[in-house]
């Protein structure tokens, strides 16, 4: 059966190329490798208690290490 | 035959017909193809002609969705929380504010440390940008700005120049141009490139010299509102979050919007990388702040409570990526437990809403900015 070419409009021609753009860019993202929920969790957990002795803010440094924190005045003997 | 409008990144000769004219960057097949608009309209005609229609579009559209949902459903085995259960709670944080930043005549709308870890910059409502000490509070630097609703600002990785943004759609004497107002700025690891985000809906990459566009990122749907780069060990990605509720990561070298993440229920204010890489948080106005495993694909932690009824605004990690501290409309910052999901502390001190909160480069202290005109350092 022979389907004659549609008149267009400017409007569905570009609703055509949307929904073209949306389906290729669902296809890229379906095909990406996943890793499970548990090991990206015991990553991020080994990640932090690696670091977080490092971690001023969570640590609390000492107030002559904080340049933020004022020091306690010293009494001169 | 009437022409629609849309926004073109770029101008130049079309590949099919060799016009010159601005040009509608569509990815089809993976390829890149860069038409002008009456060319892609010859060619979605020709689709229809193959059968392919909307409609058959749409439903392809659909299912991709459900596998997509599906796939990430079987990997999810278990709650980022209930692995943290074995790890001991946080003890109680000693943050308080140590320095009180006046100086700014409105609403303080942005701000960021410069990697010497004292300086800061800061932007304004009243269309001035600070430069200041944040040991010894003194001014070193303002500079005006010709428009109101200076947005973003960000510092360069040598400390020599800002940049800043706002509503004059430009940053920094049109180095980047967009057609709407530029939402957040950030230098890439040189002195050399400036990565933007508008309300146009697009990011963009520029080359500072020469104000040139190197490259453009389409997806989102809405004003893109906020992005972060990837730490630099994990290559070249950004995050954008916008008013569309979805976070997309991109590919800055091709431009590819690699993965998408749709989960809050309304506008996303700022995103910003988890300190290894493999995650980010989000802050959203529907009061919630959200953190996203790249690797897994899906939101592995929501960080809400009844009590927080106002929109989160901005959020960052502590060095170690353990605490989240978000900035919200109710003039408070909640510190979260990224792992366990509870809240740890409050830090109240501001009297209007947060705007800003970033973390020093090496994790010493937290510098917060508010519409209560002034800025905080916390510590």
């Amino acid at each position: 059966v022979l389907v004659a070419p549609t008149r267009m409009s400017s409007k569905s021609a570009s609703s055509l190329a949307q929904a073209r753009r949306t389906v290729q860019q669902l296809r890229i993202e379906a095909r990406i490798n996943r890793i499970k929920v548990s090991k990206a969790s015991s990553d991020l957990m080994r990640y932090c208690s690696e670091h977080a002795k490092y971690d001023p803010l969570l640590m609390g440094i000492p107030a002559s290490e904080n340049p933020f924190k004022d020091k306690k005045p010293c009494a001169i003997l | 035959m009437c022409d629609q409008t849309f926004m073109a990144a770029t101008f130049g000769p079309c590949e099919s017909c060799g016009k010159p004219s601005p040009l509608m960057n569509i990815y089809i097949k993976n390829e890149a193809i860069n038409y002008c608009s009456f060319c892609v309209e010859l060619m979605a005609c020709q689709g229809l002609q193959s059968g392919e229609s909307v409609a058959s579009l749409k439903r392809e559209c659909e299912s991709l969705k459900k596998k997509l949902e599906e796939e990430r459903g079987k990997l999810n085995d278990v709650e980022l929380h209930q692995v943290a259960d074995k790890i001991e709670v946080l003890g109680a944080l000693a943050i308080k504010t140590r320095r009180v930043l006046k100086g700014h005549g409105n609403k303080v709308l942005c701000m960021d440390w410069c990697k010497d870890k004292r300086r800061l910059v800061s932007s304004s409502q009243d269309g001035k940008v600070i430069v200041w000490d944040g040991f010894t509070l003194s001014k070193e630097n303002g500079i005006s700005v010709p428009c109101t609703w200076v947005m973003a600002c960000a510092y360069a990785p040598t400390g020599c120049a800002v940049a800043c943004g706002g509503l004059d759609n430009k940053c920094s004497k049109a180095v980047a141009m967009h057609t709407n107002y530029v939402s957040g700025c950030t230098f890439t690891n040189s002195d050399n490139q400036i990565l933007t985000s508008s309300g146009d809906g697009s990011c963009a990459l520029w080359d500072v010299e020469s104000g040139q566009l190197l490259q453009s990122f389409h997806g989102h749907t809405a004003d893109v509102l906020s992005l972060d780069l990837a730490p630099s060990e994990t290559g070249n990605t950004f995050v954008s979050g916008g008013c569309d509720k979805k976070a997309n990561v991109w590919d800055m070298r091709s431009g590819q919007n690699i993965q998408s993440f749709e989960s809050h229920v309304s506008d996303i204010n700022c995103v910003k990388y988890y300190p290894s890489g493999d995650a980010f948080a989000s802050a959203s106005d529907d009061a919630t702040c959200r953190f996203y495993d790249l690797r897994a694909d899906r939101e592995v932690a929501v960080y809400q409570k009844d009590s927080v009824i106002f929109g989160a605004s901005t959020v960052d990690f502590s060095l170690s990526g353990r605490l989240l501290f978000a900035g919200y409309n109710d003039y408070t910052i909640n510190v979260w437990d990224v792992l366990k999901g509870t809240r740890s502390s409050i830090l109240f001190g501001h009297e209007n809403r947060v705007s800003r909160v970033r973390v020093s480069p090496d994790g010493t202290a937290l510098c917060s900015a508010s519409w209560d005109h002034t800025l905080r350092i916390w510590a």
